[in-house]
């Protein structure tokens, strides 16, 4: 790295890696089920047994 | 399988929780002290240690990383052991990281009233409690992550995935920042110089907001509120993308500190544009912090611990949709160096770090006491007296950074400073200080009203040194839901959490601060910019450990408001010497950066003796100890050697002639003060303070008189076609 000529390919590179990564997750979030996030979300109450650790 | 009987640490949490109830009112008492000396130099008092350029690092290393720090581990300790389903890994590590914490504050607590300091905002201590403060950090990470893999629950709840990436970034930070040469024990240079020191340290300090005062304290909001309202959090969807979107854009926007300053134009836009995004991952997790207590909001009135939460979340609301505004570039140009900025910082430290640290504590004491609140009136007293504490104390600062900063701008119609004199706009914002310091101290009454009613519970209630619970081990073989999605797959596996945690935040930093280091003409070199002389290093040193840049930035931006007032705007090749950097971020004071040669010798002399004397009415303290204390040589020709080594092109070997150089200098000061009247010892430090000042932004004028070759005549300088680089 020499130049400051064309540095701005490195902002956009891994900008557009992000902004992928953000889409994905966000498309990954909507597919999954409301039931599963519900328990997840339970996980600081259930003081007696592990929402995640069932079986 | 059997379920397994095991005990939570509460002795940890109380620990801990006592430490952050003490320093949280010792710093806000030096914050105070600090607010007093601002209406009056008298509260600076007769000796060094307790003057503001001493006072004010000490202030925000105490609340920073003594009152918030300790929150982080209490909260840490109480919700990791909940949320796992286990003990913590050690005890023997958990004491380890208490009193080795303690004792780095302890250490804050000496050496910056003694002037030790790096002179590096929020990174102000010196080396050895740099390497100290890494490994307690490793203590905590290396306890956390033991912890994490001995589980009883499979999947990790989303504050513990804001406090890994609080571990691995605040250590990626610290490390960074703290590169250091150090030439005594108390004394060391940073390793970068000038534009790459600002860019390292703003990253650093940037991310200390986020890292330190920020995502520590969203995982205990994701924790803590759904507990005191027994209510789910809001969406765990958007708690997921809150969570990567703010640890990847937070990174990048140290930049927006230092914008229109000597740091190259593509890496201040970088910094404009990503902190204009961060409103969208603060807000999420605002909104989701806010929107648990849907429909429970008739809890809130009755409950003291879920009112301090509201206002907290509120209060981050406020300054997250501020700080990007004042990144505009635009906007910036006025709240820059005002005490809009503190106003705006003030904000999230009072209210939401501050009140989500009370509201935890309001919370975990009666619970760990077995036991109710002494009094909900107190309670409730703190919390109108705290909310009342931040109004006052913003406003009169918003109000104080608003008037300041357009009497700096204000021209007559003939062209001509409507405010040439700095200190007019000084005392005209005299009485804002006032009110703020009347602010802060209603604020310290609600604390100590805390303080008192926590202290009552403690002795009315029994303290559960342990809390029995059960849960199932986890299976050694976990076999996968059907269709499961990889971001559950990441969820169970901390150590991909922390690895990609690590890259996220590791990107944004390096593709700031690489380029800048690499890329030459990033920093134009200007032949006429020479090292520091002995004496000029020796003063500069002084100027450091007084913490001048606490009130004083040495950094002229190009605006004519600026040029017109303070000469030349500041350039990057003229600052390749400056270890650190100096260039503050505070106009409580002008502007230093072309202070040389503007005054006569014994101007400054008279000013820094009786600065009342020369500027009636000016809120800056006096400096009579450095009329009495003699200049310390010994270190000289070391400083000189380490400047060497840091790449400074000082002659082979003229570390050995440096103290007669520094001698001869300070001889031709004497004598130009004596032509005055001013008889002085020619060994005091002041000489060597006036040798830096005088010599300030004058690279363009002769150097100072001098018997040795300063730099060899075939020193490595880069001759750079454009000096100008906006």
């Amino acid at each position: 790295m020499e130049t400051i000529v064309g540095i701005e390919i490195y902002p956009i590179i891994s900008f557009i890696i992000f902004f992928t990564f953000f889409v994905v997750v966000l498309a990954y979030l909507v597919i999954q089920r409301k039931e599963y996030f519900d328990q997840l979300s339970m996980m600081p109450l259930e003081e007696d047994q592990s929402p995640t650790n069932k079986r | 399988m059997e379920k397994e009987t095991f005990r939570y640490d509460n002795t940890i949490v109380r620990k801990f929780a006592f430490a952050t109830m003490a320093f949280g009112l010792i710093g806000m008492l030096v914050g105070l002290t600090a607010a007093l000396q601002m209406v009056d130099p008298w509260f600076n008092g007769l000796t060094s240690w307790l003057t503001f350029g001493r006072i004010r690092p000490l202030h925000t290393n105490a609340v920073i990383f003594a009152f918030v720090g300790n929150g982080i581990f209490m909260g840490v300790y109480y919700s990791l052991q909940r949320l796992l389903k286990t003990r913590m890994w050690s005890d023997a590590l958990s004491n380890i990281n208490f009193w080795g914490w303690q004792l780095i504050i302890l250490s804050a607590v000496v050496t910056l009233p003694l002037g030790m300091t790096t002179g590096k905002e929020y990174a102000e201590l010196e080396w050895w409690i740099d390497i100290a403060i890494a490994l307690i950090w490793v203590v905590f990470g290396l306890n956390m992550f033991m912890t994490i893999l001995k589980r009883r629950e499979r999947h990790l709840y989303v504050a513990i995935w804001f406090y890994i990436a609080t571990f691995v970034t605040v250590a990626m930070l610290h490390i960074v920042n703290s590169f250091e040469l150090p030439v005594s024990f108390f004394k060391s240079y940073s390793l970068y110089a000038g534009v790459q020191d600002a860019l390292v340290q703003w990253w650093y300090g940037h991310n200390a907001v986020a890292f330190f005062l920020t995502t520590p304290y969203l995982g205990l909001m994701y924790y803590f509120i759904p507990k005191a309202s027994n209510r789910p959090v809001y969406s765990y969807r958007l708690s997921i993308i809150h969570f990567w979107a703010l640890i990847f854009i937070y990174i990048w926007a140290g930049p927006h500190h230092l914008l229109y300053t000597a740091l190259p134009e593509w890496a201040q836009n970088i910094g404009v544009v990503f902190s204009f995004m961060l409103i969208a991952p603060s807000w999420g997790g605002m909104l989701n912090g806010l929107l648990t207590l849907r429909g429970a909001w008739d809890r809130v009135r009755e409950s003291a611990v879920l009112k301090f939460m509201v206002v907290a979340v509120t209060c981050y609301g406020m300054s997250t949709f501020e700080g990007p505004l004042m990144s505009l570039k635009n906007v910036n140009a006025i709240s820059h160096f005002t005490d809009w900025t503190v106003a705006h910082v003030h904000i999230g430290g009072l209210g939401w770090n501050g009140f989500m640290t009370f509201g935890i504590l309001y919370y975990l004491v009666p619970k760990m006491w077995n036991t109710k609140m002494y009094s909900d009136k107190l309670s409730n007293f703190h919390f109108w007296i705290g909310t009342l504490g931040i109004i006052f104390y913003a406003l009169p600062l918003y109000w104080a950074g608003f008037t300041q900063s357009l009497m700096w701008k204000e021209f007559t119609a003939e062209g001509f400073l409507a405010y040439p004199n700095f200190l007019e706009t000084v005392t005209q914002i005299k009485p804002m200080y006032a009110a703020r310091a009347f602010g802060g101290s209603i604020y310290i009454v609600g604390v100590i009203a805390m303080l008192y009613n926590l202290i009552m519970t403690m002795k009315q209630g029994s303290f559960q040194k342990e809390e029995e619970a059960s849960a199932l081990p986890l299976a050694k073989e976990y076999e996968a839901h059907k269709g499961e999605g990889w971001h559950r797959v990441i969820e169970r596996r901390p150590v991909q959490m922390l690895v990609f945690s690590l890259i996220a935040v590791a990107i944004g930093g390096a593709i700031e601060i690489i380029p800048t280091m690499l890329i030459d003409s990033n920093v134009p070199t200007i032949t006429s910019v020479k090292p520091y002389t002995p004496l000029e290093l020796e003063g500069r040193d002084i100027y450091i450990r007084e913490g001048c840049y606490n009130c004083h930035s040495q950094m002229i931006r190009p605006f004519r408001s600026e040029t017109e007032r303070y000469g030349e705007y500041s350039k990057a090749g003229e600052f390749v010497y400056d270890h650190p950097f100096q260039w503050g971020s505070k106009r409580t004071g002008p502007d230093l950066h072309r202070i040389g040669a503007k005054y006569s010798d014994s101007w400054h002399y008279n000013h820094m003796l009786d600065p009342a004397a020369m500027s009636p009415g000016t809120i800056m303290p006096s400096y009579p100890w450095l009329f009495e204390d003699e200049l310390n040589t010994d270190l000289t020709a070391a400083k000189i050697r380490a400047m060497q080594t840091l790449g400074v092109p000082y002659a082979e070997g003229y570390d050995q002639i440096a103290v007669e150089d520094l001698m001869y200098q300070s001889e031709s000061i004497t004598k130009n003060l004596e032509k005055d009247g001013i008889q002085v010892l020619p060994n005091s430090e002041i000489i060597a303070l006036i040798a830096y000042l005088q010599r300030l932004g004058t690279d363009i004028r002769p150097p100072a008189p001098l018997r040795g070759d300063l730099v060899e005549v075939s020193a490595p300088v880069i001759e750079h076609q454009n000096i100008e680089q906006k």
